[in-house]
């Protein structure tokens, strides 16, 4: 018999207690005087961490980020950063500055143009573009933090903290940070004696800082009423009619946009007069949407379970509790990592936009020269099959794809696009460019936001294609370029196979629902204007300033 | 600016009736202006457009209108700041529906 190798089973804690003690010395307490922060960073970090840099698409930990990017690269270097998004100058100075090498996240939005060319400089290298689901479950697997810094709103002297309405990633991470030897520390926009709720105990907390000015967050999910065009209009009247009606769908997460903003504000209006009050959206997984307002106020909605929260939505969700998840304290409790398992598990429909789409329907957000990611699309834009309860929505999606003894059903996702974006920029294009962005990063596989395989529907000015009810590869083609209007994809169509799935209901114009153009006009929305959203608050709604235009 | 002309065969839209006037000359948005043409089996259009270049594109969308809908015996005037397809197409469906005056 061999004797086992010795080895030490707790070295993770001994690593954590070595860099707790070093902070000792330098004569550090819990909280952690503002003028100090990079003395702490520089004695608790060490080189080649992984360091969770909380930043998602709306609270950010951008005073520690700086504070991070502020160190010496010489005492902390080599650095994999693990985060659900790479959103300020400051994640991105990281890498250029030398402090950090390797990079696994979701999203990227402002920042997606800066990372390319440092991808195409070779002075970063990126683990995988993730959903923010598959990321935090990396978090528990095999992207572990050794050190999170993260965002929240206030602090009491043990070091308990409440999160605020945003509370989003932090529970997440800080779960996996504090529960496998790692180090959690806080920066909070105030100190109070007692937290009106705890969101997550002074023991999982190591260290606490008062940034010079509360964490940022972007007013992310706010549309402007006043910019939905009317062929918006028209393809919210289409997806209403079209498909929310025709599958009952109550249970859903609609994406960010325009597109899905004309829809919420069509349901008081356009879908009450259909009848279908009761009858769709009862329950949401979907951040506090401003134009969901009116929705809510006109009893169309039951239920909403939310990511983050939205600025300037904070009172007249409070005053909603039966609506949101509230705290007994009266404020929002968001949480991504739940609200996404809902979007995978609960959800019967997902809709949302794309910039491209190929003729398999697979679509991306990825273009040349940007590497943006793709947040919660992909988790929300796809068919889950470990679910195993029905849903009439659900269970008729199921069999339109598989016929009548469908042994599961299929979850609805939709892809709204108008056919052109800005700039006579077509959506239906031969070949997405992931492709060669997938060259440009040397990545495995090319960045697709949403499969084609897991698309349900397309819609769009030109009208609404099933793909369910699609039997080959080739009608599937036919139903997408039935659908992608005068762009050289949809030009190039077979018009006699394009009629005859339209008579098949595979392919639907507006004439074909009954739709009459004259209706598509923003008449039809419930509210046209970001003070017409604060009216339907009651005031409650208080809107950024950037949005205050009266 | 560029001026485009074209003349599709199309289902007579009915009787002549008074103009219809739909859209605004505003960015990314077109109006139109439908009246009685002369020819029952025709649609008669020109374009005033400010972006160069789609000649091809306005034959393809305003063929594909006439084919669609029965638009013989218009004449259509249509003044372009550089609307999408999208905008085209819906705004010559409203307005023909409103030159035919059906009940909405």
């Amino acid at each position: 018999m061999n004797a086992p190798l010795p080895r030490e089973w707790d070295s993770l804690r001994q690593s954590r207690q070595r860099r707790l003690e070093r902070a000792a010395t330098l004569g550090f307490g819990k909280e952690i005087p503002v003028d100090r922060i990079i003395d702490l960073l520089e004695a608790v970090i060490q080189p080649g961490d992984r360091v969770c840099l909380e930043g998602n698409n709306q609270k950010q930990a951008d005073f520690l980020s700086e504070s991070l990017a502020d160190c010496s690269p010489e005492r902390i270097n080599h650095l994999s950063l693990v985060q659900s998004v790479l959103a300020l100058p400051s994640h991105v100075d990281l890498f250029e500055r030398g402090l950090a090498n390797r990079l696994d996240f979701s999203f990227s939005g402002p920042q997606g143009a800066r990372l390319a060319k440092l991808v195409q400089e070779q002075r970063i290298e990126i683990g995988a573009i993730h959903t923010y689901l598959e990321l935090f479950g990396r978090y528990f697997l095999d992207l572990t933090p050794n050190v999170a810094l993260i965002a929240a709103q206030a602090a009491d002297a043990e070091g308990n903290l409440y999160l605020g309405p945003n509370t989003e990633d932090t529970p997440a991470i800080v779960e996996a940070t504090a529960f496998k030897g790692g180090i959690v520390i806080a920066q909070v926009n105030e100190r109070l004696d007692k937290l009106s709720r705890v969101d997550v105990p002074a023991d999982w907390v190591d260290f606490t800082v008062k940034a010079p000015r509360p964490n940022y967050i972007e007013p992310l999910f706010t549309r402007d009423p006043a910019q939905i065009t009317e062929v918006q209009v028209l393809m919210a009247m289409m997806a209403i009619k079209g498909i929310y009606a025709e599958y009952g769908v109550k249970r859903l997460n609609h994406g960010i946009g325009f597109d899905t903003a004309a829809i919420e504000l069509l349901l008081p209006t356009y879908a009450a007069d259909l009848g279908l009050k009761g009858k769709i959206c009862t329950h949401w997984a979907l951040n506090p949407h401003p134009t969901l307002i009116p929705a809510i106020e006109s009893g169309f909605v039951q239920s909403v379970h939310s990511f983050g929260s939205e600025v300037g939505m904070e009172a007249y969700v409070a005053a909603r509790s039966d609506v949101f998840f509230t705290g007994a304290d009266g404020s929002m409790r968001s949480n991504r990592a739940f609200s996404q398992t809902a979007g995978l598990y609960a959800c019967d429909m997902f809709i949302g936009s794309t910039l491209q789409m190929d003729l398999a329907g697979n679509s991306s957000t990825a273009t040349l020269g940007r590497i943006t990611g793709f947040g919660g699309a992909p988790n929300m834009g796809s068919d889950p099959h470990g679910r195993r309860h029905a849903s009439p929505a659900w269970l008729k999606a199921g069999r339109e794809a598989a016929g009548p003894n469908a042994i599961r059903g299929r979850k609805l996702v939709v892809q709204m696009v108008e056919t052109f974006r800005e700039h006579m920029a077509p959506v239906f294009v031969e070949e997405l460019d992931a492709w060669q962005l997938q060259k440009v990063m040397g990545a495995d596989l090319p960045p697709i936001m949403i499969y084609g395989d897991d698309v349900s529907h397309i819609v769009t000015e030109e009208g609404i294609a099933n793909l369910l009810l699609c039997r080959s590869p080739e009608e599937r083609e036919q139903a997408i370029r039935g659908v992608a209007g005068f762009t050289p994809v949809g030009m190039a169509r077979d018009k006699r196979a394009v009629e005859n799935l339209r008579d098949r209901g595979i392919v639907r114009r507006p004439e074909d629902l009954g739709i009459d153009p004259r209706q598509a006009s923003r008449d039809l929305l419930a509210a046209r204007s970001v003070k017409d959203l604060v009216r339907w608050s009651g005031g409650l709604y208080a809107p950024p300033s950037r949005f205050r235009n009266w | 600016m560029e001026t485009l002309e074209f003349r599709f065969a199309s289902h007579p839209a009915g009787p002549a009736a008074d103009p219809a006037l739909c859209g605004v000359v505003g960015s990314g948005n077109l109006e139109i202006l439908i009246r009685a043409g002369d020819d029952p089996a025709a649609c008669q259009l020109s374009i005033k457009t400010s972006a160069r270049g789609f000649g091809d594109t306005w034959r393809a969308v305003l063929g594909d209108f006439a084919a669609a809908h029965a638009a013989g015996g218009t004449t259509v005037a249509i003044n372009d700041m550089g609307a999408t397809p999208a905008v085209v197409t819906l705004r010559l469906a409203q307005a023909l529906a409103e030159y035919q005056g059906g009940a909405q």
